[in-house]
Order: structure tokens, then sequence, then C-alpha cells
């Protein structure tokens, strides 16, 4: 456990680092982050006792830092600076022996067999053994750097203080050396403290988060508490926004780019459709944000070619995901800017129709085969697999619209095909019911993102009323030349 | 283990061979029996034990002391141009000497330790004021930094010397011939007045061979590898100096031993200091040995000063390594 009480110090007389408070609980990480130059780096140092503390104190064990002699404070704590070549020759092994310093006292001091098995566990946690009698020289920045990692491990320390850890690595060895340090915090108890510049890898790795701004702590605590996306903003001086990892519960950032002032003016128009035999496609000029319950490439994403893809009515729906990538792979699409949905109804069948508004324009296109129409409220009734005969409707805006205003679009764009569904008096066959949809429906709502934003697409907000209409009219005419090209 | 054993080896049998050389070849060839048995031949034993075996022991300990003090402060400075010579260190020590000699200085009760001690302050001295200086111009104590402040103290201190020896008149060939490197003519008595401060010096710097090792990745580091920095490096500085003012009062300034041997012995086995000083420690004194055997017998029957052999050999060895330093900087960069 190690305990920081009001800490100032830093170069000279006037201190870097002022009055910073913390504790580590053992077994605990804490990462500390903050810009360039906010005193991350000197908070190491003035707390390894580098630099001077100009007032405050460090607690090991509740023990003053002062208290302890080198050789002692070297066995309580490791340190990991940023580091530099050095002008000789090492081995690997010499490099990480020297981890052993402070644990070999006396005139003759030998190399005990706890000494070899804490160089043996390092070298094995730090992935470098296989380089054991390679010189330091002939790795890479990254392979040294995890030598000093090492290096660090082998004084079996109960505190780690790391100063940017992963600097050099790939991601693949900044997850060996976080998830190692990760692990000797968990299962060995080991305390630690380490300076990171990426805020996701801290988020992922650390308990807690300390955010440095002017020397100072700007905030500290659960990661969800620091990385706010406001906060980091004033910070950094950076648009940035959060959401959440997709695997585990720990809030992520990501850096906005400034706006350019040169972007393409481009809309999407008629001539961006077209329709043939096998698909109806939409290429844009530019990604559009979309989200979708599409076959290929669903959820929220950017792409830049859309396909509506009659497929025949026999159509073996299992293999769905393979035989669409594999269909793209042939009509030279790209697999990864390119949404696909899947029909049985033709290509002729489809209603497209464009609706001018005051902030640009919103296209509806709508194929619907309603042969399998089913009432959503009695499906529990029935125990069929899904196959193709489905409505597929897209919605392509020329505005910019917000997250929210995304998920409000699709519920409007859902009730008025339900409500078009209704008025053509489309009904469940088994049931006899009025029937609310298919079993397969699909929808996509994609806008180009520029403009003003719309914040909310609700059925009363005017991006709303657009679609509410659009969709509903559109349906029923492609329910009309579902029932007279059938 | 058995590659630090082989090195280990081959340190001692080299030297064993260079001392039984350094002995044996000169104007008068010595039978191997005469080293158990005088009485096989009682001029080339007297040969043996009065002239060419303090000499021999002489050049090897200069030269184990020099190496030695060369890897610790290349260790310590991180600098592997950094030896006595270069350092000015070995200057410093002449100037002691030199005054010593000069004022006709004898303490009485140092005695015959009068001159290697007088040497020794002049070597720290010199030592402190070139890191001073050093630090001053640039405060990350670079390489070529360093270098050139030793070369402009060397200078300094060189026309020092130089007008010490113009007032003395008569002694001037004497003192000149001394400047220049040699252990001729030395005898028993210098062995014994080097002795005790070339045991001091090289434990002193034995028992920091780890901190060395720490130290190879700067203070900071070694600082928090539990190395107490400061006592470390006063005791390196201390020892380094003490055996480069011990060397250089019995011989004069003999240049680039310092710097080739640790080189040398590094390339070869290795930069863990646990071994590197004791290797260089071995591997200097037979450097000298030959060396010293070389100066007196290659012009026979005139001797050459052994500084200009190892000037000889070091110069171009100092080139190399700048050379190599320089081209892998500017690789990385």
């Amino acid at each position: 456990m190690i305990t920081v009480e009001q800490l100032s110090g830093g170069y000279g007389d006037v201190p870097i680092v002022k009055n910073v408070s913390f504790t580590v609980e053992k077994g605990k990480v804490l990462g500390i982050l903050g810009p360039n130059g906010s005193g991350k780096s000197t908070l190491l140092k003035v707390m390894s006792g580098i630099l001077p503390a100009t007032s405050g104190s460090v607690l090991l064990d509740r023990k003053n830092i002062k208290t302890y002699n080198a050789r002692a404070l070297a066995k309580k704590m490791a340190v990991l600076p940023q580091l530099h070549a050095n002008a000789f020759s090492n081995s690997v092994r010499e490099a990480v022996s020297l981890g052993r310093y402070p644990h070999q006292t006396g005139f003759f001091s030998s190399w005990s067999d706890k000494d070899e098995q804490a160089v043996q566990h390092a070298m094995a946690q730090t992935g470098v053994l296989r380089y054991e009698n390679t010189p330091m020289e002939f790795l890479s920045g990254g392979e040294q750097q995890r030598v000093f990692v090492a290096q660090a491990l082998a004084q079996t320390a109960e505190v780690l203080l790391l100063d940017e850890p992963t600097n050099h690595l790939d991601i693949a060895h900044q997850r060996q050396i976080l998830d190692m340090v990760r692990k000797e915090a968990v299962e060995c108890g080991l305390t630690v403290v380490m300076v990171l510049h990426d805020m996701n890898l801290a988020s992922l790795y650390c308990d807690e988060l300390l955010l440095m701004e002017d020397g100072q702590m700007r905030a500290i605590g659960a990661p969800h508490e620091v990385l706010i996306a406001s906060q980091i903003e004033e910070v950094y001086q950076a648009r940035v926004t959060t959401y959440s990892h997709p695997e585990i519960p720990k809030p992520q950032i990501t850096m906005m780019p400034a706006t350019s002032e040169h972007q393409p003016r481009a809309v999407i128009t008629k001539e961006n459709f077209t329709v043939v035999e096998d698909f109806i496609q939409l290429k844009s000029e530019i990604p559009l944000k979309t989200i979708s319950s599409a076959v290929h490439n669903p959820g929220i994403g950017w792409y830049e070619c859309f396909l509506n893809r009659s497929v025949p009515g026999d159509y073996i729906i299992n293999n769905v995901k393979q035989e669409v990538a594999g269909f793209l792979q042939r009509e030279n699409f790209s697999l990864t800017g390119t949404v696909v949905m899947l029909t049985a109804v033709s290509t002729n069948m489809v209603a497209l129709n464009e609706y001018k508004t005051d902030f640009g324009s919103v296209f509806v296109m709508v194929t619907a085969g309603v042969g399998n129409a089913v009432d959503v409220s009695r499906t529990h009734e029935r125990q069929d697999q899904p196959y193709v005969g489905t409505i597929n409707t897209w919605v392509i805006i020329n505005g910019c619209l917000s997250e929210e205003a995304f998920f409000q679009a699709m519920m409007t764009a859902n009730e008025a095909k339900t409500k078009a569904l209704q008025t053509e008096d489309i009904r469940d066959k088994r049931t006899n019911t009025v029937a609310t949809g298919t079993a397969t429906d699909s929808l996509l709502i994609a806008a180009t993102q520029r403009g003003k934003e719309m914040i909310y697409g609700g059925p009363i907000t005017e991006v709303g009323k657009v679609i509410g209409r659009g969709v509903f009219e559109t349906t029923v005419q492609a329910i009309h030349n579902y029932k007279t090209k059938a | 283990m058995s590659r630090t054993a082989l090195a280990y080896i081959t340190a001692i049998t080299l030297l064993l061979v260079s001392i039984w050389c350094g002995v044996s070849i000169g104007s008068v060839n010595i039978p191997f029996e005469v080293l158990w048995n005088r009485a096989a031949d009682e001029t080339a034993a007297n040969i043996l034990w009065k002239i060419r075996m303090p000499r021999v022991v002489l050049a090897g300990l200069v030269g184990a002391s020099l190496a030695i003090a060369g890897a610790a402060f290349q260790g310590l400075l991180k600098n592997p141009l950094a030896d006595p010579y270069t350092l000015g260190v070995s200057s410093g020590a002449s100037v002691g000497a030199v005054m010593t000699l000069f004022f006709g200085i004898s303490i009485p009760v140092v005695g015959i330790y009068t001159l290697p001690t007088f040497s020794m302050i002049g070597a720290v001295l010199t030592m402190v004021a070139v890191m001073g200086f050093a630090r001053l111009v640039d405060r990350s104590l670079k390489m070529e930094t360093l270098i050139l402040t030793g070369v402009i103290f060397s200078s300094f201190l060189g026309s020092l010397i130089s007008l010490m020896v113009a007032l003395t008149g008569e002694e001037l060939r004497q003192i000149i011939g001394w400047l220049l490197g040699s252990v001729s003519m030395r005898g028993w008595p210098y062995v014994q007045m080097i002795a005790p401060f070339v045991v001091i010096g090289s434990v002193m710097l034995w028992t920091q061979r780890r901190e060395l090792n720490a130290l190879l990745y700067g203070e900071e580091r070694a600082k928090h590898l539990g190395v107490n920095v400061k006592r470390s490096k006063y005791l390196i500085l201390a020892g380094g100096s003490m055996l480069t003012g011990a060397a250089v009062a019995v011989s004069g300034t003999i240049g680039f031993v310092g710097l080739v041997v640790p080189h040398m012995t590094r390339m070869i086995w290795g930069s863990d200091h646990r071994h590197l000083l004791p290797l260089s420690f071995l591997n200097g004194a037979t450097l000298l040995i030959i060396c010293d055997l070389v100066a007196r017998t290659i012009i026979m029957p005139r001797e050459l000063p052994i500084g200009v052999i190892t000037a000889f050999i070091g110069a171009p060895v100092f080139s190399y390594i700048f050379y190599k330093q320089r081209r892998s900087k500017g690789g990385r960069a």
C-alpha cells in the first residue's frame, strides 16, 4: 500500500507537482493520466525520491520513504522510468538479474535460488525468456522495454511504479505487459502506480485513475468517474466522445478530429440509386452513418454502399453470412463498406420516393413481400423457422442526426410500416388478425451527417414527420407493387 | 559459467606467458631453469631477480591499475572513451609527481610513499575539476564534452609540467624520459611503493562491481535499484584516482592502456563488471608487460619509452571506438 499526502515537488524551487494526495491499496492499480507537461512523470519521480519533495510525504506501509535507505526502499518499491539505451552491451539475463541488486548484500554475496527464481519468473512473465542470452542492443525497442519491466519485476517489490510501460509496444505486447501487471496485482497483491498516455488502456487496466492538470489533481476515481467527455475535453483541449467497451464495463474515449472546411458537399440524390435484376443499390460518395438490422454489417457504423439483394425463394438461410460474403467478393463489393439486406421479392417491385424538407431531403426505399406477414402479438403461438419473405425498409436522410434521433427514427419508421400494413389490411394467415410486419423485416436508417444536428427524431419532429409519412406512403406503394406484379 | 572460467584461465595463462617472456627475453637470454635454481647461472639469476623481474612486476602492476581504473571510469561515466589518460587524470597525477620531484618534497611519516601520495592528490583534484567543468558545460555529461574537457586539462597541466621541467635545468633529461612513460631502471623499491595502493584501489573498485552494473543504466535507474549512488560514485572516483596516481608516480603517463584493455575485454567477455574488473586487471598487466618487452627490444640496444608503444596501439583503437559510437548514434537517430 502506498499513500501520497499533499505532495508537492519538482525541479528547482517552483514545484511542478502541487498538493497531490491519494492512496493505492494493496493489489490495486492506479493509472495517472494527463496531457504532456501536466506533471505525470514528475509526480512519479517525486514519489520515488529521485526529485525532492518541497512539502508533503510518501508513505510505504505507513512509513515515510525518507526513513528507508536506498537498498531497503528498492526491496519495497520497484520503479521503471522511461529508459534510454546504454553504451555497453549486456545480455538480457544480465539486465534482468540486476533487479536482484537490493537483495544481494555483503562482500562476497552469492546468487541464491530465490534470486534465480525471481529472475526466471520475471523473464517468463514478460516473455523475454527466449532472448535470455541475446545482447540488449540486438533487441527492438519494444523488446528492450519488456526486459526493463522484467528487471523491475525481479526486484519482487510490493509496490511498482511504472512510467509509460507500453511505450514503443505494439498492441499485442501492450496487452501482454498490462495483462501481466494486472495479474501480478490480483494474484500476488502487487500495488501498481503507472503513468499511461493511452486513456483507453488506462480505463481497461486500472482500478482507479488520477487525472493531472498543471501539476494538480483534476479528478480521481473509478474510470467511469474520471473519463467524462466534458472533463477530458477541458483538460486536453481536444474534442472527444466516450463510448462503452463492447465486452467489459469500462468507458472508452475516442478523439474527434477538427472538422475540415473542405468536406465535399455531397448529398444523396436519385442518381445514387440503381436497380438491376439482382439487387437495388445505393452508392454514396461519402460514408453514411448507419444503423440497421441488415444481414451483412448490421449495427451502427459508417458505410458507403447499400444493397437490397433479391434472392430466390428457396434460398438456404442457414449459411447466410458466408454466402453473402462470397457474393460480395464475387461482385467486387467492399466487404467492410457494404451493408446487405436480403429479400425474396424481385427488384422491380421496389418503391422509392424522395421527400424534400427544410433541412435537406429524405429517401425511402421499400420492398415488401407480405406473403408471410405475422401479427407480432400472436407469434408466440407458432414454432416455424424464419424464411425469406420480408419487408426491407431504407430511410436515407440528407441531414445530421444525433444518436438519440437515430433510434427514434427507427421507431418512427417501424410504426409507419405497421400502419401501412394495417391500412392495406394485410393479415396473419394463421390467426386472421391484422399483421404488424413479417418474421424477418429489416430496417436501415442512414444519414449523411452534414448540416445542423437534429437532436430528436420522434413522430412530431421535422425529420420524424417526413419519415412517418414517407415510410407509410412508400410501404403502401410497395405492397401494391407486390400484389400487382406477383 | 564455463565461459567465465575460460575467460579467467585465458587471462591468467596469457599473464604467466607474458611474465616469462618479459623476464627471459633481452640482451641476455635467461634459461628457464634459473627460476628455481640460482646456482645454474649466477649472472642470469642476478639479471632475472634484480633487473628484469622488478621491471616486469612493475609493468604488470601499472598496466593492471590503469586497466581496472579505465574499466571503472567507463562504467561510471557510461562512456567507452573514458580512461585515466583521456580524462586528463594521468596529467594531473604527473603534475603532482613532478611537483614532488621539483620541490624535493618529502614527508617523513609517509616516507617513500610521498611521491605516489602527491600523484594521487593530483589525480583526484584533476578528476574533480574535469567532472565539474564538463558538468558546467553540459549537464548530461556527453561523451564528447567529457573527452574535450580532458584534452583541455591535459594541455594546461602539460604546460605546467613543461614550465617546471624548464626550470629544473640539469635533471631535464631524466624527467622527460619519465614523462613519456617508462618502467625501466626502477627496481623493487618502486614495486613496494605502489603495491599497497594498487591493492587498496582495486579492492575499492571491486566492491562496486554490482553498483557499476546498475550505473550503466544511469544514476536514476541505479538509485531505483537500491544503489547508494553518491557513495558508489565517490568510491569509484577515489579508487580509480588512487590507482592512476600510483601508476603515474612510478611510470609517468602511459596512455590508452585503460582504454584498450577494458574495451577488448568487454568485446570478448561482455560488460558484466563482476568479471570485467578482474579480467581487465589481469589483461592490463599482460598488455603492459608485453608492451614493455617490445619497447626495450625493438630497437636494441636502445629503448623506446613504453608510452610510445601503448599510444601506437591505443590511438587507432580509440579512433575505432569513437567511429563506432558515432555511427551507431547516427544510425539510431
